[in-house]
């Protein structure tokens, strides 16, 4: 995480950890053998939490997200009576480093959760028009709910993954029988049903360290980066989403980092989308 | 045939080219009490920027040994919308409060002084879309008013797509309605860029597009900093004789 580069760049163990990163990367090569553009080793598992309507378990390396759905009825936004509504929230958890203290979201948190929210929303994953009971009046909210439960770099990517594999397996109450419903707890007991999801946003972060791109930065590459730059693509190759976490970019950088992103995002999707067993209709 | 900007023949809602900007004006000297600062008129857009310091900093325990700390809130006032904004930080002002210092970090030269810290408050009083890279933009030329040491100035731009089409500098009702909107901030003669968010969806071929006219924008947006500027040394010329 990026405040974490300030606090960390403090300690001797840690300063070393990035001059290692950085020799590493200038002798052409990099931590655990792994190439350049290749992630850390990923595990997924859904369906994890049994009391969520959906949710799963991300691992990148070290990294570790959980995500999990639930859902709520209540009242459409003025401006859009025939849709859903969409809350996503998340936290580093205090068990996820020396430097997470309990309280208030940080800035970086709310960043954090801002990116997850923006891949989905803006990719349309899900359709909202489905989640009407009456509209303009009653609607079901779904809440994805995240965190971060330790850190090694790379928050984004993890916490991302782990938001769209939940929302893949998620099944949700039937807006049809909804009509009478007026708290979470009748809602939990109503018939569910598949999520209308029509996208699968893939997010992938890269750092620019000696000139050279890194994609999946761990903590280390990430306190020694130039820049970091996380882009989401919808299933159509189209960008639904970007953020520069930190640093400066050259702009033939910021074209190189789109295609590089591009690539990833279309080799993650193939493995999330087996993992889960989720297939297009 | 989509989104050919400039040779369309498209007119926006507000009656602009897409590659036009709306009507802009910065001033700087705009508190007495403030280091340095700096007001930026963008189409309805209404941003004031105070910076203080480098002054010392509090807590002690929280100084940065070998450079100063930037504080920057970006703070929308209650009555800046037409719905009133409560005026405590939603969680939209806390994220663009990060990636606005994120971005103005990467010009000033922090190393210069260590243990102190420079705060820049901005306040938008009235908001009309684009607040954050207008933000930007009248922050730089607040911290150079307050004579703080730069590598270059950062200057913001927004770009989008709306019906179709690639337009400059983004309205509050484009961003309503339309595709996406991509705000960017850049040192213009370091040619880096130093803040890049994107809400909704394009193509490459059209971010590419979309970033080249931004570039364009910007250029503009940043001659007009530094007319700012030479207006406020003059004014200082004209005090002293």
């Amino acid at each position: 995480m990026i405040a974490v580069r300030e606090l960390r760049r403090a300690t001797l163990m840690d300063m070393l950890r990035v001059k290692e990163a950085k020799k590493l990367i200038r002798d052409n090569r990099r931590a655990n053998g792994r190439g350049f553009l290749e992630y850390r080793e990923i595990t997924i598992k859904t369906n994890v939490i049994e009391k969520a309507y959906g949710s799963a378990y991300v691992s990148i390396g070290d990294t570790i997200a959980i995500a999990g759905i639930h859902f709520d009825v209540g009242t459409p936004f003025p401006d859009s009576p025939n849709e859903g509504i969409l809350i996503s929230e998340g936290e580093v958890l205090p068990t996820a480093s020396f430097y997470v203290e309990p309280g208030p979201p940080t800035e970086e948190e709310i960043e954090l959760s801002r990116i997850v929210d923006r891949g989905i929303r803006s990719s349309g994953m899900i359709d909202l028009s489905k989640m009407v009971v009456v509209p303009g009046e009653k609607v079901l909210k779904l809440f994805i709910d995240f965190n971060i439960l330790n850190d090694d770099g790379n928050l984004v990517d993890a916490a991302s993954l782990a938001a769209v594999a939940a929302l893949l397996t998620t099944k949700y109450p039937n807006p049809e029988e909804v009509i009478d419903i007026n708290n979470a707890q009748e809602l939990s007991r109503v018939k569910r049903i598949p999520l209308p999801v029509r996208d699968v946003p893939i997010t992938v972060t890269t750092a620019v360290v000696e000139g050279r791109y890194l994609v999946d930065p761990c903590l280390p590459e990430e306190a020694a980066a130039d820049a970091i730059l996380t882009i989401t693509h919808t299933r159509n190759d189209e960008v639904c989403a970007m953020q520069l976490l930190t640093g400066e970019l050259d702009y033939n950088q910021f074209f190189d980092i789109l295609d590089i992103a591009l690539e990833k995002s279309r080799e993650i999707r193939r493995m999330l989308l087996s993992q889960v067993g989720w297939s297009d209709d | 045939m989509s989104g050919e900007s400039g040779s369309s023949g498209y007119v926006r809602r507000d009656g602009r080219r897409p590659d036009e900007l709306r009507p802009f004006s910065i001033r700087t000297g705009v508190f007495r009490n403030a280091d340095g600062s700096a007001e930026i008129k963008l189409g309805g857009n209404w941003i004031v920027v105070a910076v203080y310091g480098p002054r010392e900093h509090f807590p002690k325990s929280q100084l940065s040994q070998d450079k100063a700390i930037l504080n920057c809130r970006y703070h929308m006032a209650p009555y800046s919308t037409s719905e009133r904004k409560s005026p405590k930080p939603s969680r939209r002002e806390i994220e663009l409060s990060k990636v606005i210092k994120t971005a103005l970090e990467r010009a000033i030269l922090l190393d210069q002084y260590p243990e102190m810290c420079i705060d820049v408050y901005i306040e938008v009083l009235q908001a009309a879309g684009s607040t954050r890279v207008a933000s930007i933009t009248a922050a730089s030329v607040a911290l150079a008013d307050a004579g703080i040491p730069m590598r270059d100035m950062v200057v913001g731009c927004s770009v989008g797509k709306v019906d179709g089409q690639i337009v400059l500098d983004i309205s509050e009702e484009e961003d309503k309605e339309g595709e996406a909107d991509l705000p960017i901030a850049i040192m213009p003669n370091l040619r880096k860029i130093v803040l890049l968010q994107m809400d909704g969806k394009m193509t490459h071929d059209e971010i590419k597009r979309a970033f080249e006219l931004a570039l364009k924008g910007a250029m503009q947006l940043h001659e007009e900093q530094i007319r700012a500027l030479m207006r406020r040394i003059e004014e200082m010329g004209e005090l002293k004789r």
